[in-house]
């Protein structure tokens, strides 16, 4: 039998909050069978996976502290690819930017002045902005892919973090492991809960969640970002300058994944390093699109996706299951929450072909 | 006369760029049609994982050759399921995939952990394979190098030779123009998505059987990405996929050999060096607006929407 | 784009919750108190990675053989430094775990971290440094292993080429290229040594690219720092030696496997379980070698002559009685300045903040 989808005429709005329903209800018949496949009672390990970690006020603050850089990094980017600038070397300016705000706390190591932090939070930006000027320079001057650029640039990003580590920057009584000196408390950024590790990053991310809902909303830059993104013709006509955005799209994600960089070794880390980021730029990607690059949405993604980790790690200690389980469920998670959009523009008809025909299979 | 490493050095370059002309070339195929898709270090690893599964399991090499493709097909299945026909985000399908291949194959790997596999065999023609140079080169490798340069020739014979190779690139130059005379703009991408899937699992099928022939979770270690970014390099041109490959593997091998000779630059700078050439390569190459702007499928990630 | 349809992933996450919460009480409620002991277990990799990882495993799979009934065991794996280490951490102390290993050099300041808001939780740190009145320390002379392998390889190698596959220059490396090349060169003085350094503890592809690039520069017998066995299988295919790292690679290539230094976490894991459950522990530092068994040597190939076996043999019980260090002075820098004097042996100081090449190194320690 052939499935059919039919544009709907406008979207649902019963779909819009139906579909995540849809989706969670799908994750949770799979995640049923994958766990019962792998011999694990399967109410158990959904309690687990969803809501152990955050039965606590600790374990909010956590899932907290770990969603911080994801939300920072993804909203930047969503600023990029709606106007298709594709920067997906955000894990490179996140490193650079650790290393420029970090490197200012280890060279005013004694300095005993509150002006430090801010400082270190203007160089965590500034060198977020200046890896991703690269790919900015290259794309407008020289028609050079931002994909190709950025994507390297972050392997050398790391490779330098290697280096700086391994060599010049370790700790001097550090019996030459490779690791900074720990920063002084000037350098540390505040916890705003007391007895938990819930850091003003988290204050910080939330604040600009809500700026660039304002501009993308209300300023012009987000107006003109939109538009080269969705009619790149008729930008032109209307006279924005696409290099111009191009510019200001690799700044805004380069400049947030350089503070998230500059936050996380200032924060929960409190040193540089050889591993800042477990990944944190790529899997910012997803969060970007699975908040459908709207800050609100974002930051909800993020904080879904931060729960998915703290309940690989509870699954783990609780339930005994590998590491890779959570790899395949939070595939499956994403999978079906990216599947469900479709509810909200198509209708599904069963029965016989009418214009667009597609059948549960590969071809049709 | 010809210096005893150049060729063990030239063969070093080819095991290290094979797996990469795999991916690159089938991930080219798919971006052609107009469908971008992130998730080449997933299905490489699922391949990675299948085809040393079968290979330990069952002793043959076809047969692991075969799943290894399989397992990459299978993967690139529910990209193209999702992506195609229920329209959602390519880029963050991509993404999802390469964490639920990673983590699939870790779980179907764990008990093939400290297994090995007697590798492929290899080319041997009497007499031809024991020339200096040109008979180990090229007489005496194993059959998925001879595969991974007939894919090239393969690639780019169909994309620009026939007809269906043009209907491949109509539907990812302008999917609403190819719709409009016919094309079905779903089943070509369909096609090419899963022939990418294919090829990605070939490519990990490669390192599991002769590049390193044994199984480790995580062993394909970043080289999906390279091969994305050698498609961008390529500029979307299956020969240029080749240099590219194997300028990467060159380079990474040539670093490599001179550290050995034992120059003082840090080992961090010098592992650079193939990233780095691959931007500066692509700038020379690019910088001619004109010429390649024609070479970027126009379609390249965005979602086909039959009627509107 | 569509704002409400953002709120709906929120809606989604409170759902979950909502539904799972109605399923009842989940088993992090279950009652801890069996009475067993509760080991846990922080990994830096996968437990399949056949190397550093999976011999940590391996002790504690020792723990649950050697006390069965009486302990719980529980690990995790692939857990990044940093924040992600802090929160593993922090949850398996809080959830009822009485003895915690970390390890790996990058969990030291989240251990210390943990350790002080848990005292009445053991921690016990791999290859640090750093103490507290419940935190110790642990890690292996495995440059005892390399001694023994150094002699190995100095008879064998015809070429008189030792390739060294490293992963960073940090001590514990640079001791293994050491302790290696001064046992190799006090039995054929004319040996070499040529490092390549991949940027990477764990790139099988990588590894192996490293020793082929060795073996067309002259080198026949392969050592590795780094994780994988895809060294030893180059070496089986082109015909050269190799030792394992780790753990036993003998199948990875039966003819080229010397021997291997293993890592033998086993029995000072069981120990220090004992300990606690015998309430006897107490923190401190353990830098063990072939004495403890943290060290051991693999089964040596048939192919190593009796004599090389004898003296290889010699030297291992001479380091545990005390007759044989693998320091032992002289030893000259690549200067040829004198860093140990004649008649003296590298402190245990000088061994663990290691950072100079010793004589016979071929090129420099990057910096």
């Amino acid at each position: 039998m052939a499935i059919r989808l039919e544009p709907r005429g406008e979207v649902s709005q019963g779909m819009i909050y139906g579909s995540p329903l849809v989706a969670v209800a799908a994750t949770l018949v799979s995640g049923l069978v994958l766990f019962a496949i792998l011999g694990v009672s399967p109410l158990d390990a959904l309690f687990t996976f969803f809501i152990s970690p955050v039965s606590s006020l600790d374990g909010w603050t956590e899932l907290f502290v770990k969603a911080t850089p994801l939300v920072l990094i993804a909203v930047g980017l969503s600023f990029g690819f709606q106007a298709n600038v594709w920067n997906i070397g955000a894990e490179g300016q996140l490193t650079i930017g650790a290393l420029a705000g970090g490197g200012l706390a280890l060279l005013f190591f004694e300095a005993e002045s509150v002006l430090l932090l801010p400082a270190m939070m203007i160089a965590g930006i500034l060198g977020g902005m200046a890896w991703a000027a690269i790919p900015a320079f290259l794309k407008t001057k020289y028609n050079t892919n931002e994909i190709l650029t950025s994507l390297m640039l972050v392997y050398v990003g790391l490779l330098v973090l290697s280096w700086l580590i391994h060599g010049p920057w370790k700790s001097p009584d550090g019996m030459n492991f490779p690791e900074s000196r720990l920063f002084h408390d000037q350098a540390t950024l505040p916890v705003f809960v007391s007895e938990t590790r819930l850091h003003i990053g988290w204050l910080i991310a939330l604040a600009v969640v809500l700026t660039s809902w304002i501009v993308m909303a209300r300023h012009i830059i987000g107006f003109q970002v939109k538009v080269i993104g969705m009619a790149p013709m008729a930008a032109r006509f209307a006279g924005f300058n696409e290099n111009k955005v191009i510019w200001i799209a690799l700044m805004i994600s380069g400049g947030l994944a350089g503070f998230a960089g500059m936050i996380e070794v200032s924060g929960p880390i409190g040193k540089i390093q050889p591993m800042i980021s477990p990944g944190y730029g790529f899997t910012a990607i997803i969060v970007a699109f699975l908040g459908r690059l709207h800050p609100v949405g974002v930051l909800f993604a993020g904080m879904l996706m931060a729960l998915t980790y703290l309940g690989g790690d509870a699954a783990q200690i609780e339930l005994n299951l590998p590491n890779a389980v959570t790899g395949v469920f939070q595939g499956m998670l994403l999978f079906y929450l990216l599947a469900s959009d479709v509810l909200v523009k198509y209708q599904i008809r069963l029965g016989p072909s009418a214009p667009i025909v597609f059948k549960a299979g590969p071809s049709k | 006369m010809i210096p005893d490493w150049l060729t063990p050095a030239i063969m070093t370059i080819i095991t290290a760029s094979t797996p990469l002309v795999f991916a690159a070339v089938g991930e080219i195929m798919v971006e052609k049609s107009g469908v971008l898709n992130l998730g080449v270090e997933g299905m490489m690893i699922m391949g990675a994982v299948a085809a040393f599964a079968i290979g330990v399991t069952t002793g043959s090499a076809t047969l692991a050759i075969l799943f290894g493709a399989l397992a990459g097909l299978v993967l690139a299945l529910i990209f193209g399921l999702l992506t195609l026909n229920l329209r959602a985000n390519q880029v963050a399908t991509g993404l999802a995939l390469t964490l639920f291949g990673l983590g699939l194959s870790a779980l179907i790997g764990h008990s093939f952990v400290g297994e090995t596999f007697s590798g492929l065999p290899k080319l041997d023609i009497p007499f031809i394979s024991k020339l200096p140079i040109i008979g180990p080169l090229v007489f005496g490798q194993d059959v998925l190098v001879y595969m991974s340069v007939a894919s090239v020739f393969f690639a780019g014979w169909f994309l620009n030779k026939t007809r269906w190779g043009l209907v491949l690139r109509a539907v990812g130059e302008n999917h609403d123009a190819a719709h409009a005379i016919g094309h079905p703009v779903n089943f070509v991408r369909m096609m090419a998505v899963l022939f990418g899937g294919s090829m990605a699992g070939l490519g990990g099928a490669y390192l599991s059987l002769a590049y390193t022939p044994l199984w480790v979770e995580n062993m394909t270690a970043g080289r999906g990405w390279i091969a994305l970014a050698l498609v961008v390099f390529a500029s979307w041109r299956p020969g240029r996929a080749i240099f590219g490959a194997y300028l990467f593997g060159g380079i990474t091998i040539l670093q490599l050999h001179v550290q050995g000779f034992g120059v003082a630059i840090a080992p961090q700078l010098m592992s650079m060096l193939p990233y780095l050439a691959t931007i500066v390569v692509l700038v020379l190459i690019s910088h001619d607006v004109n010429r390649f702007k024609l070479s970027a499928p126009a379609c390249l990630g965005k979602t086909f929407h039959p009627s509107q | 784009m569509n704002k409400s349809s953002l709120i709906g992933i929120g809606l989604a996450v409170v759902l979950i919750i909502a539904l799972l919460s109605s399923v009842g009480q989940g088993p992090s409620e279950k009652a801890k108190d069996d009475g067993k002991l509760s080991v846990g277990f922080v990994y830096v990799g996968p437990i399949g990675d056949h190397g550093w990882t999976y011999e940590h495993n391996e002790g504690r799979l020792a723990i649950e053989k050697a006390l069965g009934e009486k302990v719980k065991t529980t690990y995790v794996e692939k857990v990044p430094y940093g924040p992600d280490s802090e929160r593993v951490i922090g949850k398996l102390a809080s959830s009822g775990t009485d003895l915690i290993f970390t390890t790996s050099f990058g969990y030291m300041d989240p251990t210390i971290k943990v350790a002080k808001k848990y005292p009445n939780v053991k921690f016990e740190h791999a290859t640090g440094y750093k103490r507290s009145d419940n935190t110790a320390t642990y890690s292996g002379r495995f440059y005892e292993g390399r001694h023994v392998a150094g002699l190995i390889a100095g008879k064998m190698t015809k070429t008189n080429t030792i390739g060294y596959v490293a992963s960073f220059p940090i001590p514990e490396v640079i001791r293994g290229i050491n302790a290696t090349i001064l046992a190799a060169r006090s039995v054929n003085p004319d040996v070499k040594i040529k490092v390549i350094w991949v940027s990477s503890w764990f790139d099988p592809g990588k590894e192996a690219d490293a020793a082929k690039a060795l073996i067309d520069q002259g080198a026949d017998v392969l050592f590795q720092h780094t994780d994988s066995p895809a060294p030893v299988q180059v070496a089986e295919k082109r015909g050269i030696w190799a030792l394992g790292q780790a753990s036993d690679m003998r199948q990875f290539g039966p003819k080229a496997h010397l021997t291997a230094i293993i890592d033998d976490w086993a029995p000072y894991y069981v120990a220090r379980t004992k300990a606690v459950m015998n309430k006897t522990w107490t923190s401190g530092d353990t830098w063990g070698g072939f004495k403890s068994g943290m060290v051991r040597m693999a089964p040596y190939n048939k192919a190593i002559p009796a004599d090389v076996v004898a003296l290889a043999e010699k030297a291992r019980k001479g380091i545990i009685d005390g007759s044989v260090h693998a320091f032992q002075g002289p030893i000259k820098d690549q200067a040829g300045k004198v860093v140990v004097k004649a008649g003296e042996r590298a402190s245990d100081k000088m061994l663990l903040g290691m950072n100079f090449y010793v004589e016979g190194v071929d090129g420099s320690i990057p910096k």
